[in-house]
């Protein structure tokens, strides 16, 4: 294990228990996304790693070695920041150089390192520039570079895109993953967005009120999630009763055939490939489903209409059980 | 559109006039009234023992009070905002705050009921032979005193909005705390310090109340810039006083000049205007 965590809880001065008495393994090389809603405890948690929050109680060990009392300085951890945390008054190559500076590395091996690492984050030609003078994409390439100069056991990222738009966060993140994917370093990235989490990470850590609700590869979650805070957190889902039913889990037909219920389409939302539709159960219940643009066309869905409705997978929990998954 | 430009230029008549009448005139007079007998006069005034005393005197004062306040601003900032203490913040501030809201004749009375003859130091003081009343230690203490607030009060806001995250991305990148503090928080808020060692040496320069009540104003001896210019004034020596205000401004100028050492290196860095503490741009 690269890292991990055992029995963590961090506390703060006004009595918040931010992270409650979490266990955690991190395997080496792996890109390992926390993920939950912001108060979770997922940045706390990267902080307790990192060193730079305390822990109240428990242990961190990374590559085996014991660094609880270990300052952040010694830890050999790489840190990215939300908002970048670029040191404003130093160019893109003193930014990145700043680890190696302080190490004393001699100068030529520094200019190399720093020329090489801008290459990996394609900033090639933006070395003399001032943080203020990038877009805030490039200021996290940047930070990334920065981060890895100093080679680190481990990085980790909080919110590394969260202050970035849609369009920007998409694209770094296919890049990070081919990043991690070039130089293996043991990676944890913390998020409050499913898709980004699913997208990028091997495993998904799901936390919610300071504890870890199921740790597993994004597609274990989706599809055997342990309950139903996780269900609702990695997708969209609709809820009938017990059954909780995803909206690709909901058959539309024109016909009713005995299992199915009569519903009225309210909206239809077109999002490219896949098209919402959002509906009215004869009990007046709201559910939605995902369908495909070829499926509307087939059906010949207009806003209005009656349909009937079949969840062809529904998920039932029994209290904090596992989940019994029905066909 | 022709009245929403005459009230435009009624407006500015109005500011520009404000100024003329407050500050331009009456700062140009001193020039002419300096310079109305010609160069001689002006030399003699600047070669007189009392002047040349009370020169020394106020640049020792400055020379002190500025680099203890500076130095003392930045780590009572530090760690008012880094490492406030859980109570009594309010009291640290308002201490802070207190030579701003007191008058410095109070300061100065103040100084001589702790370090005065019959102060509580005093009488120490003066069996171990120290003269601090009446003397520069005095001068330096009321200096130092009424400008404690500037530094600490500019540097507060913007280490707020500097936050930690810079300071943290150099503790994992392996800076220790000092490297951490001359590296990255100094370069990050040294606009604030910049702007308060300004508004500190300004103030130590024009410094009277305080220092007047303390320094016992020995011409020649005790006597600082401001406390020569009213001297001379009182005996008539107009020139005297009028060439000593134009030193006073001259060196005003001087201290805003030599902010410019501090400008950012290249204009590039400044791009990033909207992140720099509100009301500060104007000194770029």
């Amino acid at each position: 294990m690269s890292i991990a965590v055992r029995q963590v809880t961090k506390r703060f001065a006004n009595g918040f228990v931010a992270v409650d008495n979490v266990s955690l393994a991190i395997a080496s090389g792996s890109l390992t996304a926390l993920l939950g809603p912001s108060g979770s405890g997922k940045s706390t948690l990267l902080r307790v790693i990192a060193g730079l929050e305390t822990p109240d109680e428990g242990d961190v060990s990374i590559l085996g070695e014991d660094v609880t009392g270990v300052p952040p300085q010694k830890r050999g951890v790489g840190f990215v920041f939300q908002h970048y945390a670029a040191f404003k008054h130093l160019t893109v190559r003193d930014n990145i150089a700043f680890g190696l500076v302080i190490r004393k590395r001699p100068k030529a091996e520094v200019r190399a390192r720093v020329d090489e690492l801008l290459g990996l984050v394609q900033l090639d030609g933006f070395a003399d520039r001032y943080p203020a003078q990038l877009s805030g994409g490039q200021r996290q390439r940047m930070a990334l570079a920065r981060a890895l100069a100093v080679e680190p056991k481990v990085l980790l990222l909080d919110e590394p895109f969260g202050a970035l738009d849609a369009r920007v966060r998409k694209e770094l993140r296919a890049w990070l993953r081919r990043l991690h994917d070039q130089v293996h370093v043991t990676t944890v990235l913390v998020t409050h967005d499913q898709e980004e989490a699913m997208d990028v990470a091997d495993r998904v850590t799901v936390m919610n009120d300071g504890r870890i609700e199921q740790s597993g590869k994004p597609r274990d979650l989706y599809e055997h999630p342990a309950n139903e805070f996780v269900m609702s957190f990695v997708g969209p889902v609709n809820r009938l009763g017990e059954a909780w039913i995803r909206p690709h889990d909901l058959e539309l037909r024109l016909e009713p055939n005995g299992t199915t219920s009569e519903a009225m389409v309210e909206r239809i939302v077109h999002l490219g490939f896949e098209v919402r539709v959002e509906l009215v159960l004869d009990d007046g219940r709201l559910v939605s489903a995902q369908v495909t643009r070829s499926e509307v066309e087939e059906l010949e869905l207009l806003e209005g209409q009656i349909l009937y409705v079949r969840p062809s997978r529904t998920t039932v929990f029994s209290g904090t059980a596992m989940p019994q998954g029905r066909p | 559109m022709r009245s929403a430009s005459g009230s435009r230029y009624t407006l500015r008549t109005m500011a520009l006039g404000y100024l003329a009448l407050l500050l331009v005139l009456p700062c140009s007079m001193i020039v002419y009234y300096t310079f109305k007998d010609g160069l001689g006069p002006v030399w003699e005034a600047l070669t007189d023992p009392a002047f040349v005393s009370a020169l020394r005197l106020t640049l020792i004062a400055v020379g002190i009070a500025v680099p203890a306040n500076t130095i003392f601003g930045v780590m009572c900032a530090m760690a008012l905002v880094r490492r406030p203490p859980k109570h009594g913040t309010w009291l640290i501030n308002s201490m802070i705050g207190l030579p701003l809201a007191l008058s410095p004749v109070v300061v100065g009375l103040a100084l001589i009921l702790v370090y005065g003859q019959n102060g509580w130091f005093g009488g120490w003081l003066t069996e171990n032979g120290i003269e601090i009343i009446f003397s520069t230690p005095g001068i330096v203490l009321a200096t130092i005193f009424v400008t404690l607030p500037f530094v600490v009060r500019e540097v507060i806001p913007v280490l707020r909005e500097v936050g930690t995250d810079q300071d943290e991305a150099a503790w994992t990148l392996g800076a220790s705390r000092a490297q951490t503090f001359w590296r990255i928080t100094l370069p990050a808020i040294r606009w604030g310090v910049a702007y308060g060692v300004v508004l500190t040496t300004a103030r130590a320069l024009g410094e009277y109340g305080a220092v007047a009540v303390v320094s016992g104003r020995l011409a020649g001896k005790t006597e600082t810039l401001t406390l020569h210019v009213d001297e001379a004034y009182l005996r008539l020596d107009e020139v005297a006083a009028y060439t000593t205000s134009l030193v006073l401004a001259l060196l005003a100028v001087l201290t805003l000049v030599a902010m410019n050492v501090f400008k950012p290196r290249t204009h590039k860095e400044v791009a990033d205007v909207d992140r720099s503490p509100p009301g500060h741009e104007a000194l770029r």
